[in-house]
């Protein structure tokens, strides 16, 4: 059933937000007035990344990318290239200085991509578990449950390096592995899709674009720790994505590969859908957990840890949505194929969520040990309006500020740490000479005070007391007594906060003092900046 | 002193069929109080107070849940829902420009109704469309790299109902 020609529409939040929709439905209209509807298939898909330009529309096999594509050029896409074989050239993406026509693969945006993860976001239409089908999907789970015992899947995970992608980088053999040993009557496989990070949308573009990869992944990770239960808890803000999963799961288990003996085995596994309700601490894991339990959201004090006891007090795997996205391709190609990628102590590909002041902004994977000038210059196209570049922020709330000196680290979990950042979920945000590192600070922290949950001491009130003080700063009234408060109750946070959340607050304050200690020091009170 | 007595409603049938479906499942408060929000907009007092005796709940536990979540609203929001990103990435373009351009021109506060009931304004975390920053949604609808100067027209396009 191979057609001549594929037309590929996003429908990602970005592009649908930008009429896909309506283009969807009328090159669907021409497609049928020329009769070209048994030789080109027309598509939906998940986001492409390309966001900043969007909406996208891709011509197969002729890598035509389209981009701000409107309802109106539905007539000409269709008459012109479906029929004729002309590509439009007026809707063809063209790189700021070359003139060449752009092939996917020679977008400088695409070009230094590696797509595990997304391998399908983008290239499948999410609605149709044919498609997922058609591309491996669902071998990896035929291949556990048929071909290999629970120690075999146990042992590929660990073999491929795989860290937690949710923020913590936690090896994720190592935490099946605790899930698996302990006996228990019950246990569960919980996906984390709360995605807290204010200004990213990896796991929302992985649900959107590819609901099934994590289907499959929870069921293979169910069968390796002896789980028959799973839920996904997702935002209730992301409504596009969980329709998309709620009809993932209801194909999944019409074809068999959820509910009762899936494929005829004898594991069983289902999986439910568990909304957020807004509230930045429930994607830390125990949070979480009370969250699914109907509860207030409030952390409480690890260990025992979820693997072990978790969910109503049972072993309980969380994982992030694209931690769990690696799965199904772990096991169909092998931990050696997967630890062939990335760094030394980072395996594998990051998807990150590049956005702020560069040119191209939109959803990119790449191999871990890229540097971050690759990524914003290359891929990211740079800063716009020749603008100079000042920092890169990783991790959001609980991550830091990256300046230019620093711009060629390979990226992985261990330099970004040392620089005072954190790999985080995935939001990158670039910021140029004109933005203030003071009032990204402040915005930062001003976040992390009100989604605090108030349970521990030094959250609550040192949170509070920084801001203030950076308040103090942002309208010229600090002093240099503020900038070592601001360090001392840092610290204090750091080692004395219940959970992540407090433990992680202080990083854009701190890496900014750090950095850009000079636009604190310029902040002073006037008669102190004399006198210093 | 006389005490009030809470008044009783009647929940719509769909609710109280998603109660008792969900009545004996583990965790299903915050289930239950998102299918409450999505039936009246928000969460009526007297409704969460009727909730809570079908589903043999206390109400102030209901009310504990629902006051510790942004996402649970206990007053009613506006016809329309003005909903400015106020992500990282729309921070950086200038959010909160936008937001106090909304405010100005429908004299509404950040989380306040305007008197007419016509509109709310509200400020929430990252939408998910960064690279269309800065991001408005409106009823859900989502209006990207919107400037200060095309907020008038994003008002005009809802005010009186021509948004649906
Ligand atoms: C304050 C806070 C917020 C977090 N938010 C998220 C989140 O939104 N998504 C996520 O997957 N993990 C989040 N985490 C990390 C989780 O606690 C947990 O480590 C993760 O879900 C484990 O999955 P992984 O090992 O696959 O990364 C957060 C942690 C903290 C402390
Ligand atoms: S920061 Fe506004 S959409 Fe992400």
């Amino acid at each position: 059933m191979a057609y001549a020609q594929y037309c590929l529409i996003c429908d990602g939040t970005a592009c649908n937000s930008s009429q896909s929709e309506r283009i969807y439905e009328q090159i669907m209209k021409y497609v049928y007035d020329h009769d070209l509807e048994k030789t080109c298939q027309v598509v939906k898909t998940g986001c492409f990344g390309f966001c900043e330009q969007g909406p996208i529309v891709k011509v197969l096999p002729d890598e035509a990318f389209y981009v701000q594509v409107k309802p109106e050029d539905a007539a000409d896409i269709v008459r012109e290239h479906l029929l004729k074989g002309r590509p439009v050239s007026r809707l063809i993406y063209r790189e700021k200085d070359a003139d060449s026509l752009g092939a996917v693969d020679k977008i400088s945006f695409y070009r230094k991509q590696v797509r595990v993860v997304l391998r399908n976001c983008g290239f499948i239409d999410p609605e149709s578990i044919e498609e997922y089908i058609a591309r491996e999907g669902y071998q990896g789970l035929e291949k556990a449950l048929f071909d290999m015992t629970r120690d075999e899947v146990l042992a590929e995970v660990e073999k491929s390096g795989l860290r937690g992608r949710g923020g913590g980088g936690f090896p994720t053999g190592r935490k099946w592995r605790f899930s698996k040993e302990v006996e228990a009557d019950q246990k569960y496989v919980v996906c984390n899709a709360d995605e807290g990070d204010p200004g990213a949308y990896m796991d929302r573009s992985i649900l959107e674009g590819d609901p099934h990869s994590i289907i499959e992944a929870m069921a293979i990770c169910g069968y390796t720790v002896g789980a028959d239960r799973g839920y996904v808890y997702v935002r209730a803000e992301y409504p596009l994505a969980i329709r998309r999963l709620e009809k993932a799961l209801e194909q999944a288990r019409e074809y068999g590969l959820l509910g009762a003996n899936i494929l005829g085995s004898d594991f069983s596994f289902d999986i439910e859908i568990r909304l957020g309700a807004g509230a930045f601490v429930c994607g830390e894991e125990t949070a979480l957990l009370m969250s699914i339990e109907g509860e207030r959201g409030m952390p409480v004090q690890r260990p025992p840890y979820p693997a072990v006891k978790g969910l109503w007090g049972k072993p309980t795997v969380i994982n992030n949505v694209e931690t769990l996205g690696n799965i199904p391709v772990i096991i169909t190609r092998g931990g050696d194929w997967f630890a062939g990628l990335g760094t030394e102590t980072s395996k594998g590909t990051k998807v990150f969520a590049l956005t702020g002041n560069v040119n191209n902004s939109g959803l990119i994977e790449v191999p871990m040990g890229i540097t971050l000038r690759d990524i914003v210059f290359n891929i990211g196209g740079g800063i716009p309006d020749g603008k100079a570049f000042k920092a890169v922020q990783s991790g959001g709330p609980s991550g830091g500020m990256i300046p230019a000196e620093h711009l060629d680290t390979p990226i992985d979990y261990e330099s970004l740490a040392a620089l005072g950042s954190i790999m985080g979920s995935g939001g990158l945000i670039v910021m140029d000479e004109d933005d203030s590192m003071v009032d990204v600070a402040k915005f930062y922290l001003g976040f992390t005070v009100e989604e605090s949950c108030g349970k521990c001491v030094p959250c609550r009130v040192g949170g509070r007391q920084i801001e203030k003080l950076l308040e103090k700063f942002a309208d010229g009234e600090g002093t240099p007594e503020d900038l070592d408060k601001m360090e001392a109750i840092g610290k204090t946070m750091i080692s004395g906060s219940l959970c992540g959340l407090g433990k992680t607050a202080p990083n854009p304050v701190l890496s900014s003092i750090k950095y850009f200690r000079h636009e604190y020091e310029a902040a002073f009170k006037k008669d102190v900046a004399e006198t210093a | 002193m006389a005490v009030a007595v809470p008044e009783r409603v009647e929940l719509a049938e769909s609710l109280v069929e998603f109660i008792n479906e969900w009545k004996d499942q583990p965790g299903n408060l915050i289930m239950v109080l998102h299918r409450t929000q999505l039936e009246y907009g928000y969460l009526p007092e007297p409704v969460v107070m009727e909730v809570a005796r079908q589903l043999g709940t206390p109400a102030s536990k209901l009310f504990g849940v629902a006051t510790f979540y942004n996402y649970f609203k206990l007053t009613p929001p506006g016809r329309n829902r003005i909903a400015v990103c106020l992500g990282t990435a729309c921070y950086l373009k200038g959010a909160g420009e936008l937001t106090d351009t909304f405010s100005d021109q429908l004299d509404v506060a950040v989380n306040g109704v305007t008197e007419d009931k016509e509109f709310s304004l509200e400020g929430v975390r990252c939408v998910g469309c960064c690279g269309l920053a800065p991001v408005v949604m409106v009823n859900g609808e989502v209006h990207g790299k919107l400037k200060p100067d095309g907020v008038q027209g994003v008002i005009e396009k809802y005010r009186n109902g021509q948004g649906e």
